[in-house]
């Protein structure tokens, strides 16, 4: 049975049909690439499966189970992590706090806990750091644990959204163009720390990238979306040599 | 933070600048036990020899907080009045801080030896007895002390709402008097009688008592908040300013109309339970609680929702319960406030919880500073000193304040002091390190 299986997804905004009749099947410890032009409908994707909006038609599940429909911070408890295209970090929290708070599902200290400051909280309070600081050393930002996220270097803002989402302890994740606005050479450390965590957690991967190397180099399967619709699907090969895709998309991209 | 090296021809600016800079490394030096022992031997030395010394300089009374209100009303005793001040304050302060850090550094090392705890209950305990002396010479002190205090509890819980989690909350009045009039209900209704006699219970109970009617107080003030978080965090979008304004004016007008508690004109006689020791209690346990919460994982899920409400969905946080919760613990703890506030004045009246007070409240969180629990002591102290000391400039005062406001609004936009963690262990902590190595730079000269 596969992880994440979503089923003749359909979603409008208003008269813009954003998404037409998607189908996606993720299984444990796959990359799952989707690409396609801006406005294409990606992020969108993203939002309905994670729960920020709900699709017109179709199913969700994970597991098995119908996650359709369900309030965001339960599915990402069930298991589904993200980062976001444009950054979303909190301006006045430092990045070991970031790390911290995205514990918040398994926290059981509860309000006595946070109104009293208890034994049974400092203890969790300190687990918790100890488990944030290796996911922000595997991350590489370790050394900025205490820094606010507003002074940070753009490339540490985009590995720290990754160490965020790693720390709900997903079964799958989703990266919505974790490279975007790097440099090439960022570029190459961010796949690395990639591939580095799929295979320390044997993650499932769904990655949304412009970069066709990086789609092409890392993913299992890939789909081409373009205006809401795969139009293209299969293995990295076979989606690079596709007429269709070539046309509607990679034609100038490739050459670019 | 250099000092001044050079040995050129000494002229008035630089021997300023120089005594400016020793002045300033002597009291980065002094932990906070030195400041709270130089205001112990103030407060002592004003119990002693602070009528005697006030009359001797012509004024009629010992001035009341700092000679501001007399040199306000007659500009003559101005000189007297400062010269109360070196005196009884000023003098006494220097000299501890001169002579008496060293020992406070080393007594603040040696008390932390133990769990953090006792070293800030030692504290307490000595800036309580401060207050205690201080007050201690006239009712009009204790008076402006409790208020003071009362106000820290109302910003502080207001500020989790306003500055942490980042809504716009107007009813804080509302639930104030909420508190008030619970609180006020249950003590006279049981040890004054009169309008409101449930049973008349013996007054040795009423301390006693008393705590149960300010949390009652406190619940229905949550009970209260649960009305406007119910309407306003259903939804996103920002329908908490006009709905918890409209509460607010719900409840006074309810006071209004409810003619068993006195209508419009208000009930007195509350017993007199909010003594200082009881008001100074209940505000360190507010803060206490507030800053932990604020400090913890949990409540670090204030700031995402209002940073990034999106990421903080994403990463579990249920933002929606995060918000009512908050909100509902902001509202207590005004409820609190308001019951002890009703025993401090001994009246309570629904004209007071209108949108002056609404303005008061704002003033004081958006003047000390948003997220921060210093931020919030000082500008309740500040805003309440300050109104006390200009009370006597009248309907200047109305002038001045809001233009100071506007000053701190153009030149801090966040408040004084935003932004700040309140880390007990660096308040509590000796300053010694910061000695040493100022003793290694500073040249032998001087
Ligand atoms: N909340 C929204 N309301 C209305 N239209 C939207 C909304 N979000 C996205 N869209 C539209 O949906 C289309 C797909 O957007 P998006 O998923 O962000 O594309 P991509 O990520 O592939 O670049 C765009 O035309 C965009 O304008
Ligand atoms: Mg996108």
């Amino acid at each position: 049975m596969s992880l994440l299986q979503v089923k003749k997804m359909t979603h409008y905004f208003g008269g813009l049909r954003a998404v037409y009749n998607y189908n996606l099947d993720i299984n444990p410890g796959e990359i799952h690439g989707l690409i396609g032009p801006n406005g294409a409908g990606k992020t969108t994707i993203f939002n309905l499966i994670t729960g920020i909006y709900t699709p017109t038609e179709g199913d969700i599940l994970l597991d098995g189970k119908s996650i359709k429909g369900m309030r965001p911070h339960l599915i990402a408890a069930a298991g589904l992590a993200r980062t976001f295209q444009n950054l979303r970090l909190w301006r006045y929290m430092t990045v070991l706090e970031h790390v911290k708070l995205a514990h918040y599902s398994k926290i059981t200290y509860g309000l006595s806990g946070a109104f009293f400051n208890t034994r049974k909280r400092s203890q969790e309070e300190n687990k918790i750091t100890q488990k944030s600081m290796e996911l922000l050393k595997l991350a590489g930002i370790s050394h900025l644990a205490d820094t606010v996220v507003t002074n940070l270097p753009y490339g540490a803002q985009r590995r720290l959204e990754l160490a965020r989402a790693l720390a709900i302890e997903p079964k799958i994740l989703f990266l919505d163009e974790p490279t975007a606005g790097m440099n090439p050479e960022e570029m190459l450390q961010m796949m690395d720390i990639i591939r580095k965590v799929q295979r320390q957690f044997n993650l499932a991967i769904f990655l949304i990238e412009h970069r066709m190397r990086l789609v092409m180099e890392l993913s299992d399967r890939v789909q081409t979306l373009v205006f809401g619709e795969v139009v293209a699907e299969g293995l990295p090969e076979e989606v690079r040599n596709n007429p269709v895709v070539i046309d509607a998309y990679l034609g100038k991209e490739v050459e670019t | 933070m250099k000092p001044p090296i050079d040995n050129s021809t000494p002229t008035p600016r630089k021997g300023i600048r120089r005594l400016w800079h020793s002045f300033r490394q002597l009291f980065a030096q002094t932990p906070l036990l030195g400041w709270l022992f130089g205001f112990l031997l103030a407060s002592i030395l004003e119990n002693l020899i602070g009528y005697p010394l006030a009359r001797v300089l012509g004024l009629s009374k010992i001035p009341v907080l700092f000679g501001v209100d007399i040199a306000l009303k007659t500009p003559l005793l101005l000189p007297a009045t400062l010269l109360y001040d070196l005196i009884i304050y000023i003098i006494p302060l220097f000299l501890t801080v001169r002579y008496l850090t060293p020992f406070a550094n080393r007594l603040a090392a040696w008390l932390l030896r133990a769990p953090m705890w006792v070293s800030a209950l030692i504290h307490m305990a000595l800036l309580f007895l401060v207050l205690y002396l201080w007050t201690g010479i006239n009712d009009y002190r204790v008076l402006v002390a409790k208020l003071m205090m009362v106000s820290i509890i109302i910003t502080l819980s207001l500020n989790v709402v306003n500055g942490y989690m980042g809504e716009f909350s107007c009813s804080h009045p509302g639930f104030i008097a909420l508190g008030a009039y619970i609180a006020s209900i249950i003590t006279v209704g049981f040890f004054v009688g009169g309008n409101l006699k449930f049973v008349i219970l013996p007054a040795y109970l009423a301390p006693l008592v008393f705590p149960l009617a300010l949390i009652l107080g406190g619940v229905v003030a949550a009970l209260g908040a649960l009305l406007v978080a119910i309407p306003s965090f259903r939804t996103r979008g920002d329908y908490l300013a006009i709905i918890s304004l409209a509460f607010m004016f719900i409840v006074k007008s309810m006071f209004e109309n409810l003619e068993i508690l006195g209508g419009a004109r208000g009930f007195g006689d509350q017993p007199n339970l909010a003594t200082l020791p009881v008001v100074f209690i209940w505000t360190m346990l507010c803060i206490w609680i507030i800053n932990n919460f604020v400090q913890s994982t949990m409540g670090k899920a204030l700031n995402a929702v209002r940073d990034n409400e999106l990421a903080a969905d994403a990463m579990t946080v249920d933002t929606r319960k995060t918000k009512m919760v908050t909100f509902l613990f902001a509202a207590f703890w005004a409820g609190i406030a308001g019951g002890l506030l009703a025993h401090v004045i001994r009246y309570v009246n629904p004209g007071t919880f209108g949108l002056q007070k609404l303005a008061e409240v704002l003033a004081m969180v958006y003047f000390g500073g948003l997220n921060s629990v210093i931020g919030s002591i000082v500008g309740a102290i500040g805003y309440n000193l300050l109104s006390e000391m200009l009370r006597p400039l009248e309907l200047i005062k109305w002038l001045i304040i809001p233009l100071l406001l506007i000053l701190v609004m153009i030149f801090r936009p966040t408040g004084l002091i935003a932004f700040r963690e309140f880390d007990l262990h660096k308040i509590l902590q000796p300053k010694i390190p910061a000695k040493m190595e100022e003793v290694e730079n500073v040249p032998p000269s001087s």
